[in-house]
């Protein structure tokens, strides 16, 4: 599922003020959204359009651990809390368990500190309160960039 | 003042009363910011998913608190913390605000409590729902006589 280098992007597409720095790295990046509510899941799709990227959009955490066992990879991975059938926290051990070092960036609406806490120890990379804005969809590009 | 001068300033005094009256908040605008001429109907298309997603949260409460034999309290908080979620995310502080007064009774296991916030969430979401769609009116009139929201 990695995108080969050298894939374009429409640069026609409006982009927020500073992102067209990251456009060309970002043409190489794949992203998964991990998140059981529609409304979400098409918000975190726009921010990330805005940015030159278009994600892969998945329900539930085990649809996004039997993805990455079949061998999809992602750059990134935005991964929600609370999910039936497998919620981020288990997604996100899981997915670490099986070697997967993409980025992962917890995103929760739960904000006691405890909640986040064993969150992050599962193996996020980060954890941000919903919803993500564009600041904060800057900065994990930024961290993006570094990593890769 | 033309006719586009006139759409496009009830246009913005009707957006402008929906964040005094406090149906939505700032996360709102960012949403309109958001849309632009490759996805000219975003802001539509989210408040419509958000409208059906209510509709089946509210369900799905009501359902559970009717239960005689026992409610299932981690049910009814299950669907409105998803509701708090997507509120939240569109801007929509009075639905949001409801929720969390809602989520404190379904954690006090207080059936009467949850089933007035029952009420006043979905009295909340007729409100807002109305509001929007006339404020998508308003916007479909101010681009039809060839004004624009920017």
């Amino acid at each position: 599922m990695v995108l080969g280098k050298g894939a374009s992007s429409s640069l026609s597409r409006k982009m927020v003020d500073g992102a067209e720095d990251m456009v060309s790295n970002c043409n190489d990046f794949t992203v998964l959204v991990v998140d059981d509510d529609p409304v979400i899941r098409k918000l975190h799709d726009m921010h990330l359009k805005k940015f030159g990227l278009s994600a892969q959009v998945v329900e539930n955490g085990k649809t996004a651990v039997d993805l990455c066992h079949f061998g999809a990879t992602f750059n990134l991975i935005l991964m929600d809390k609370e999910m039936p059938i497998m919620d981020g926290v288990e997604a996100t051990k899981e997915l670490r368990a099986m070697g997967v070092n993409s980025l992962i960036v917890g995103v929760t609406s739960r904000d006691s500190q405890y909640e986040t806490q064993a969150f992050m120890e599962a193996g996020l990379d980060f954890c941000f309160e919903k919803p993500l804005t564009a600041d904060k969809i800057s900065f994990i590009l930024q961290e993006l960039n570094k990593k890769n | 003042m033309d006719i586009v001068s006139q759409l496009q300033r009830q246009f913005i005094d009707y957006s402008a009363s929906l964040h005094h009256e406090g149906f939505v908040d700032d996360q709102f605008t960012q949403l309109q910011k958001l849309q632009d001429e490759n996805s000219p109907d975003f802001v539509v298309e989210v408040a419509s998913l958000f409208f059906e997603d209510c509709e089946k949260l509210i369900n799905n409460m009501a359902r559970a608190l009717e239960q005689q034999q026992g409610v299932d309290f981690k049910q009814v908080d299950a669907s409105v913390h998803q509701l708090k979620g997507s509120s939240s995310s569109i801007g929509a502080v009075r639905v949001k605000n409801v929720c969390i007064s809602f989520r404190s009774f379904c954690e006090a296991q207080n059936r009467e409590g949850c089933l007035r916030c029952l009420q006043q969430v979905t009295h909340e979401y007729s409100l807002l729902k109305n509001k929007l769609q006339t404020l998508f009116r308003l916007e479909q009139q101010l681009l039809a006589a060839g004004g624009s929201i920017k």
